[in-house]
């Protein structure tokens, strides 16, 4: 167990360190950082002084140790438009995009849970085939359409929600439909799919034999067994939903770290650019390591058949 | 007694293709929808009846045809250039076509390439490709597209180029698993004691025997990439302005949502969910009947 735990985080501080040299690597190999780190319109001198600043007229290694040094402290650089360091920055941002998040992920499962068992009971009828057009569309439009459909239809005219910003939780509900309907039709997708597994297995055929009656069988037996992928499912995706919502909090300016991600592209402020990237990105890597250790722990067989 | 039996004759009936197309379950509507955005692409230029990239000032804001204010000059209205919005989603067509199916197959070969070489000479190098691979996959795709398109700056190829190289991992997990069993079998251990070379082997005995899988997974990833390049283009970092991708002109109307101007939004987000429903059902069946093994995926 103790070697297993081990190996995860060995792979787990691997894919840090290549997340970095990515990072790192791309920064460089596509053009000259001190134009990206300069405001546009900087003369030739203060190109130079940024370089010499930012210590870019060293050789790659001593800069890759310079970069990862500061990492190391916690410092992911200064925002050029906002004038603060880009940590900070993200962090005063980070609890609106994990309250989205929240709720984004109740609603998928509110939706997906339910419809999911509901198909799975009635295989082939009016509920499994409504759910599969459910899960199709959910997969196939572009969350950002959704969300401007919404605008024009809930705001321009029916007049009922908000169109855009933050405050009050009527402004939480399109953003977390548009958001939440991928994530719904995967989890219907899973909960579909597992409960046939369970419905197939030996101990609900002997609770049937035993003469429950099917609601019971189905709650009691099916059900809770059933959930523990799509809970696991939706643990994972409740930490990508942070990171993944870019788009739909551009539509509605929900004040979130994808905004924040928005805002650096837009104004060119590179630091905030790549301090989100990198943050993101390790907040999965450690999230699936964590995942991945609790497994084991709960299922020997895991473990041992590594 | 003689049994007289009654001879039954059945009228020759042919088989028409298409026909037996409708009994297989082929998705027939989503092939035609494909097909039909194809070659909306490619005659782009003797379909769209104006310029897309050129409009009059003095018809800025038209509604479609059918509503007040609206006329048969521009069909489904223009935008806040003037520009028709129906020729514009005729050569947003060609746009979505080009990243789609050039982003697809770049990924594929990239993610092929490094899957097959992974899965037969194994050791190091497997762990080494499957480790960044490992890291690929979990960085959010999207928000690493977005990072790769801001340093890279706005362009066509830039769009390609990034996502391909965001989109690879899946062909590259799938496609070395399967090399891990090919490489046990009789016709590939026939190729080692006939003294064939490992790139030999690869190249001429296990790359056609993945292709099929490389061929469900692109069709499968069609939809993810055509999205992601919409999302791209809508946040300002994808294709660049006038070209008419269909991503940039529902960000261009997005200022125009809340005064009604429904036309800007509601067109140019059916055509992507025409084209990435399409692709999607199409995908899944390929995928059940080309490759059994896929279907858990």
């Amino acid at each position: 167990m103790k070697r297993y735990i081990g190996r995860r985080i060995g792979y787990c501080l691997l894919s840090l360190f290549l997340l970095s040299v990515t990072i790192f690597f791309f920064v460089r190999v596509t053009g000259d950082p001190a134009t990206l780190l300069v405001e546009p319109g900087a003369s030739q001198a203060d190109l130079d002084a940024i370089r010499h600043q930012f210590g870019l007229d060293q050789p790659l290694l001593v800069q890759y140790g310079i970069f990862m040094a500061s990492l190391a402290h916690g410092d992911l650089g200064q925002s050029f438009y906002y004038r603060t360091p880009v940590l900070d920055l993200y962090l005063s941002r980070l609890p609106n995009s994990i309250y989205l998040a929240v709720v984004a992920m109740a609603l998928s499962l509110v939706i997906g849970i339910p419809s999911g068992v509901l198909a799975s009971v009635r295989v082939g009828r009016f509920w499994d085939n409504f759910g599969k057009l459910f899960t199709l569309l959910g997969l196939s439009l572009p969350s950002f359409w959704v969300g401007l459909v919404l605008i024009l239809v809930f705001s321009v005219y029916l007049g009922w929600l908000p169109s855009s910003g933050a405050g009050t939780p009527l402004h939480l509900i399109m953003p977390a439909f548009a958001l939440g309907w991928y994530f719904a039709a995967a989890h219907m997708r899973l909960t579909r799919s597992s409960m046939l597994e369970v419905l197939g297995s030996e101990y609900v055929k002997l609770a049937r034999l035993k003469g429950l009656p099917q609601s019971l069988v189905i709650a009691k037996h099916a059900f809770k067994n059933a959930l523990i992928p799509v809970l696991t499912l939706a643990g994972i995706n409740l930490v990508i939903m942070v990171n993944v919502a870019t788009v739909v909090e551009v539509v509605f300016a929900w004040p979130g770290i994808g905004r924040l991600l928005y805002e650096g592209v837009t104004f060119r402020d590179f630091p905030v650019v790549q301090g989100v990237v990198l943050m993101g990105g390790a907040m999965i890597v450690i999230v699936n390591m964590v995942v991945d250790i609790l497994y084991a722990v709960i299922d020997p067989r895991i473990r041992l058949g590594s | 007694m003689a049994i007289q039996t009654e001879v039954l004759v059945l009228p020759a009936r042919s088989p028409s293709r298409l026909a037996s197309l409708r009994r297989s379950d082929f998705p027939l509507i989503p092939a035609l929808i494909l097909c039909a955005i194809a070659l909306v692409a490619i005659f782009a230029n003797v379909l769209a009846p104006h310029n897309p990239e050129i409009g009059s000032l003095t018809a800025r804001f038209r509604p479609p045809f059918w509503q007040a204010g609206g006329s048969t000059k521009y069909l489904l209205g223009t935008d806040q250039l003037g520009r028709d919005v129906l020729s514009r989603l005729i050569f947003g067509a060609r746009i979505s076509m080009v990243v789609g199916l050039t982003a697809v197959m770049f990924a594929g070969v990239l993610g092929t390439t490094l899957g097959i070489i992974s899965g037969y000479l194994g050791g190091w190098v497997d762990q080494v490709i499957m480790r960044i691979t490992d890291t690929w996959l979990a960085l959010p795709a999207l928000m690493f597209a977005i990072f790769l398109a801001a340093i890279a700056g706005p362009s066509l190829w830039n769009i390609v180029l990034i996502l391909g190289i965001t989109y690879w991992t899946r062909y590259a997990r799938v496609i070395r698993g399967e090399v891990l069993s090919l490489k046990e079998r009789e016709f590939v251990r026939l190729a080692i004691v006939a003294g064939c070379s490992k790139w030999t082997i690869m190249l001429r005995h296990i790359l056609p025997n993945v292709i099929n899988t490389a061929i469900v997974l692109g069709t499968l990833e069609l939809g993810v990439v055509i999205i992601a390049e919409a999302s791209l283009s809508f946040l300002g970092v994808g294709v660049p302005p006038p070209e008419p991708a269909w991503g940039l002109m529902l960000s261009d109307g997005k200022q125009g949502l809340m005064v009604g101007r429904w036309w800007l939004t509601v067109f140019p987000g059916c055509c992507i969910m025409l084209m990435v429903l399409s692709a999607n059902l199409l995908g899944d069946w390929l995928r059940v009947k080309l490759d059994p093994q896929l279907r858990q995926l």
